[in-house]
C-alpha cells in the first residue's frame, strides 16, 4: 500500500465515518435519556433514505441541472430525509415506547419492542415501495472535484462530509447550549430529580427521539445518494453505528462522533487490506478490543445513575 | 425576584390549562391516534409496491375500500371506549368473574396434587410423540426443520437471559459452530477431520466445542454491563458469520457444505438410517429436548439456579452475599452455548447441507424475541412462545402475501410487549419481579434501572 493509497482509503473512511457518526448520535441520545438500545433507529435511517427518494421523485429533477438547481435538489432531499426520519422516530416513541414507559416496563421489554418495531417498519417499507434497490434520482453530475493529498474527492463525498460535520456541530450545540439540551442532559442524569425540577420528561424524551430521527434521516438520504435505497439498507449501518456509539462511550455525544469516525476509517482500511468480504470484521474486532481495555468506551459513558 | 418566580409558576401552569384547545384534550387525541392507526393498517393490509411506480401501493391503498373499513372499525372502537367505556367495563368484569371463578377453583384443586401434574405431563408427552402422525408432511417439515430446532435454541438462550439475566444477541453463533462441527467431524467440509465420526457422537464434541467457545467469548466480556455485552455478542456473531463465509478453504465459503451425513445407528445386530422422512428426526429431537429439559429443570432448582436468580435480581447483593458472580455467569453462558450447539448438530444432520446464510445476525435477534415472547425464565413459556412465533410465519404463508409475514410478526411483538410484557406463560417468580419493577421497588433484570427511571 503506497502513501497515496493511504490517503485514498482515509478519504473513503472519513466519508463513511461521518455517516456513522451522524447515525450514532441518534443511538446515543436515546440511550442517554432512556438507557434503551433503540434497535429501530436503523429503520429511521432507512426512512430518511426513502424520504429523499420520494421527495425527489415527486419533484422530478431536471435532466441537466444548473449549479443552483443542484444545490436546491440536495437541500430538498436533506430536508425530506430529515422530515420523514423525524416523523418515524416521533411516531415510534409515541406508539411503541410511551405506553411501556407509563408502566415502568423493564429494559428487555423495550428492547423486544424495538426489535419488533424494526421488523415492522422495514417490512412495511418493503411492501409499499417494493423489495428491490431504488436508485436516488440524479441531482448533480457526480464528478471528481479536487484532490486531497492525491486522493480524489467527488461531489457526493464532499456533500456527505460537509453535511455530516454541520449536523454534528449543530447537535453538539443543541445538547450543550440550548434549553432542550439541558433538559436532555438533566433527564439523562436523573429523570426523577429532573421531573422534580420542572422538566417535562415526556416532552424531552419525545424531542430527543425527534432530534435523533432528524440526524438519522439525513444520514439515510446521504447514504442513499452514495449508493441506493432499499428496504433492508438500515440493518448493517445501524448495527455498526450502534457499535460506534458504544465505542465512543454510550450516552456521550462527542464520543459517538469520535466512535463513528474511528469505525469508518477502520472499516475502509479493512476493506482495502483484506477485501470487501471482511468489511465488518475489523470494526467489531476493534470494538471488542477497546471494550476490554476500557469498558466504558473511549471517552467514557455519560448516563445517569443506575438503580 | 425569587418571590416573583415562585408566584409566576403556578400561574403559568393554570394559564396553560386554560389555553388547552379542544384538539389537545386526550379524548380527541386518542381519536387522532385511531385515525393514524387506521391509515397504517390500511397500508399493512393493502397492495404490494410495484417496480416502476414508487407511489403505486400508497395510492391504491388510499383509494381502496380497505381504508374505509379500518376507519369504521377503529373509530367505532374509539367511540365505544370513550362513551360507553364504563358500562362495557362493568359487564366484562362481571362476565369474566363468572367464567374465571369455577376455572380457578378447578385449577386450585388440580395444582396441588402430584398425580394430576404427572398425569398431565404424561398426556402431553404422549400427544407430542404421536403429533407427527396427525399432521401433513408440510407441517412435519416445519415441526422438524424449524420448531424443534428453535425450541432447543430457545431453551439454551433461556438459561442465559431468563435465568442469569444476561443479554446475548449472538446466540445463533453457537448454533452455527455446532452445525459446522457436525459438518467437520462427518467429513463434509473441505478440511479433513483426523477421523470421521457418527453424527450422534458429534453431539458431545459439539457440546465441548461450544462450551470452549462460550468460555473464550465470555471470560473477557462478562465483566461488561448489559448493553455492552449485547453489542459484543452481536459483534461475535457477525465475526463468526463472516469467518464461515470467507474462509473458503475451511468452511466452503458461501456455498457451505453439501451432502452431509445423516443420523445413523449401527449396533451390529440392528441398524437404522435416517433418510428424507422428517418423522424419525422429530423423535430424535424430542428425545434430546426432553433430556435437556429434565437436566435444566433440576439445575434451576439447584444451588446453581438459585445463584443465577440472585445475580439476575441484584448482582451487587449477590456478590456481597458470597455468590461468585463471574463463575456462575460464565457457567450460564457456556451451558446455553452448548445447548445451542446440540441444536446445530441436529439441524445440520437433518438438513444435509449448511451455508452461512442460515446463520445470519437477524436470527439471533429472533431467538431473543422467541424467549421473551413466551416468558423468559419459564420453561413452558419458552416452549410455547417459540412454537407460536415459528409457527406463525408459516401459517401466514397461506393467509397473507408470503412476503409480508415478518411485517405481522413485528407488529405482533410490539403489541404483545405493550399489553402482555411478561410473555405468554410467565414464571411466577418472573411475574412477581415485573410487578415489583412496575412499582419501582426492584429491578427486573440484570440490565440496570428501567428506562426513564421510576415515574409516578
Amino acid at each position: 500500500m503506497s502513501l497515496s493509497d493511504i490517503w485514498d482509503v482515509l478519504v473513503l473512511g472519513v466519508v463513511l465515518g461521518s455517516l456513522y457518526a451522524v447515525i450514532a448520535i441518534g443511538y446515543t441520545l436515546v440511550y442517554g435519556v432512556l438507557q434503551l438500545l433503540n434497535f429501530a433507529h436503523s429503520e429511521v435511517f432507512m426512512a430518511g433514505g426513502f424520504g429523499g427518494v420520494i421527495a425527489l421523485t415527486l419533484f422530478e429533477p431536471a435532466a441537466d441541472p444548473s449549479g443552483l438547481q443542484s444545490v436546491l435538489y440536495v437541500l430538498l432531499g436533506i430536508c425530506a430525509g430529515a422530515a420523514l426520519g423525524g416523523l418515524v422516530a416521533f411516531g415510534l416513541e409515541k406508539a411503541a415506547y410511551r405506553p411501556l414507559r407509563r408502566r415502568n416496563a423493564p429494559r428487555l421489554v423495550f428492547l423486544i419492542t424495538a426489535i419488533g418495531a424494526s421488523f415492522f417498519l422495514y417490512n412495511l417499507a418493503g411492501k409499499l415501495f417494493g423489495r428491490y434497490p431504488i436508485p436516488m434520482p440524479s441531482m448533480y453530475e457526480n464528478r471528481r472535484l479536487f484532490e486531497f493529498f492525491g486522493a480524489p474527492v467527488s461531489v457526493t463525498q464532499l456533500i456527505i462530509v460537509v453535511t455530516g460535520v454541520t449536523m454534528l456541530v449543530t447537535v453538539d450545540f443543541v445538547v450543550n447550549r440550548t434549553k432542550l439540551g439541558s433538559g436532555i442532559r438533566a433527564v439523562a442524569q436523573d429523570p426523577e430529580v429532573a421531573s422534580l425540577m420542572g422538566v417535562d420528561i415526556d416532552k424531552v424524551v419525545s424531542r430527543t427521539f425527534v432530534l435523533g430521527g432528524l440526524m438519522g434521516g439525513v444520514a439515510g438520504f446521504l447514504f442513499g445518494t452514495n449508493l441506493q435505497v432499499d428496504y433492508q439498507m438500515g440493518f448493517l449501518p445501524g448495527i455498526t453505528a450502534f457499535a460506534a456509539a458504544v465505542l465512543g462511550g454510550i450516552g456521550n455525544v462527542r464520543g459517538a462522533m469520535l466512535g463513528g469516525l474511528t469505525l469508518g476509517v477502520v472499516e475502509s482500511f479493512t476493506v482495502e487490506i483484506w477485501g470487501d468480504s471482511w468489511r465488518y470484521v475489523g470494526a467489531f474486532a476493534v470494538l471488542v478490543l477497546v471494550l476490554m481495555l476500557r469498558p466504558t468506551g473511549i471517552l467514557g459513558e455519560r448516563v445517569g445513575r443506575t438503580a | 425576584m425569587s418571590a416573583d418566580v415562585s408566584v409566576r409558576k403556578p400561574l403559568s401552569a393554570a394559564a396553560r390549562l386554560r389555553r388547552r384547545r379542544w384538539y389537545q384534550q386526550p379524548r380527541w387525541q386518542r381519536l387522532f391516534g385511531m385515525v393514524v392507526l387506521a391509515v397504517v393498517m390500511a397500508q399493512v393490509t393493502g397492495e404490494q409496491g410495484e417496480r416502476n411506480d414508487l407511489f403505486h401501493a400508497i395510492q391504491a391503498n388510499f383509494q381502496s375500500t380497505g381504508i374505509l373499513v379500518w376507519l369504521a372499525v377503529l373509530v367505532g372502537i374509539w367511540a365505544v371506549r370513550e362513551f360507553f367505556g364504563e358500562q362495557v367495563g362493568t359487564q366484562r368484569r362481571r362476565l369474566g368473574g363468572e367464567i374465571a371463578r369455577p376455572v380457578q377453583r378447578l385449577l386450585g384443586q388440580v395444582r396441588g396434587q402430584r398425580a394430576y401434574r404427572w398425569g398431565g405431563l404424561g398426556a402431553l408427552l404422549v400427544f407430542l410423540i404421536i403429533l407427527p402422525l396427525l399432521i401433513s408432511t408440510f407441517w412435519q417439515q416445519v415441526l422438524v426443520d424449524q420448531i424443534g430446532v428453535y425450541v432447543m435454541v430457545a431453551i439454551g438462550l433461556n438459561v442465559v437471559i431468563g435465568w442469569a439475566g444476561m443479554l446475548d444477541l449472538g446466540f445463533i453463533a453457537f448454533f452455527a459452530i455446532g452445525a459446522y462441527s457436525a459438518a467437520f467431524w462427518t467429513g463434509g467440509l473441505p478440511v479433513e477431520p483426523p477421523f470421521e465420526l457418527n453424527n450422534f457422537l458429534v453431539i458431545p464434541i459439539a457440546v465441548l466445542t461450544c462450551l470452549i467457545a462460550g468460555v473464550l467469548l465470555g471470560a473477557p466480556t462478562l465483566r461488561l454491563r448489559g448493553d455492552y455485552l449485547a453489542i459484543v455478542t452481536l459483534g461475535f456473531h457477525e465475526i463468526v458469520y463472516l469467518l464461515a463465509r470467507n474462509l473458503n478453504e475451511f468452511t466452503g465459503g458461501t456455498r457451505g457444505a453439501q451432502q452431509l451425513d445423516k443420523f445413523s445407528v449401527d449396533l451390529g445386530f440392528w441398524s437404522y438410517d435416517w433418510e428424507l422422512d422428517p418423522q424419525p428426526y422429530y423423535w430424535v429431537q424430542l428425545a434430546a429436548i426432553v433430556i435437556v429439559l429434565v437436566l435444566f429443570i433440576r439445575l434451576e432448582h439447584s444451588r446453581v439456579g438459585r445463584a443465577w436468580t440472585a445475580i439476575r435480581e441484584d448482582e451487587v447483593a449477590a456478590a456481597a452475599t458470597g455468590v461468585d458472580t463471574v463463575r456462575f455467569k460464565l457457567l450460564a453462558f457456556a451451558i446455553g452455548a452448548s445447548t445451542s450447539g446440540v441444536a446445530g448438530v441436529i439441524y445440520a444432520s437433518k438438513q444435509g447441507f449448511i451455508n452461512p446464510e442460515q446463520f445470519v445476525v437477524m436470527m439471533s435477534v429472533l431467538a431473543l424475541a422467541y424467549v421473551v415472547f413466551g416468558g423468559m425464565g419459564s420453561i413452558p413459556g419458552v416452549l410455547l412462545g417459540t412454537a407460536v412465533l415459528v409457527w406463525l410465519p408459516e401459517y401466514l404463508r397461506d393467509t397473507v402475501d408470503a412476503q409480508d409475514r415478518f411485517l405481522y410478526l413485528g407488529g405482533l411483538l410490539v403489541v404483545m410487549m405493550i399489553y402482555r410484557p411478561q410473555g405468554l406463560w410467565p414464571s411466577r417468580r418472573r411475574q412477581h419481579e415485573l410487578k415489583m419493577a412496575e412499582e419501582g421497588t426492584a429491578g427486573a433484570d440484570a440490565l440496570g434501572a428501567q428506562p426513564g427511571g421510576a415515574q409516578s
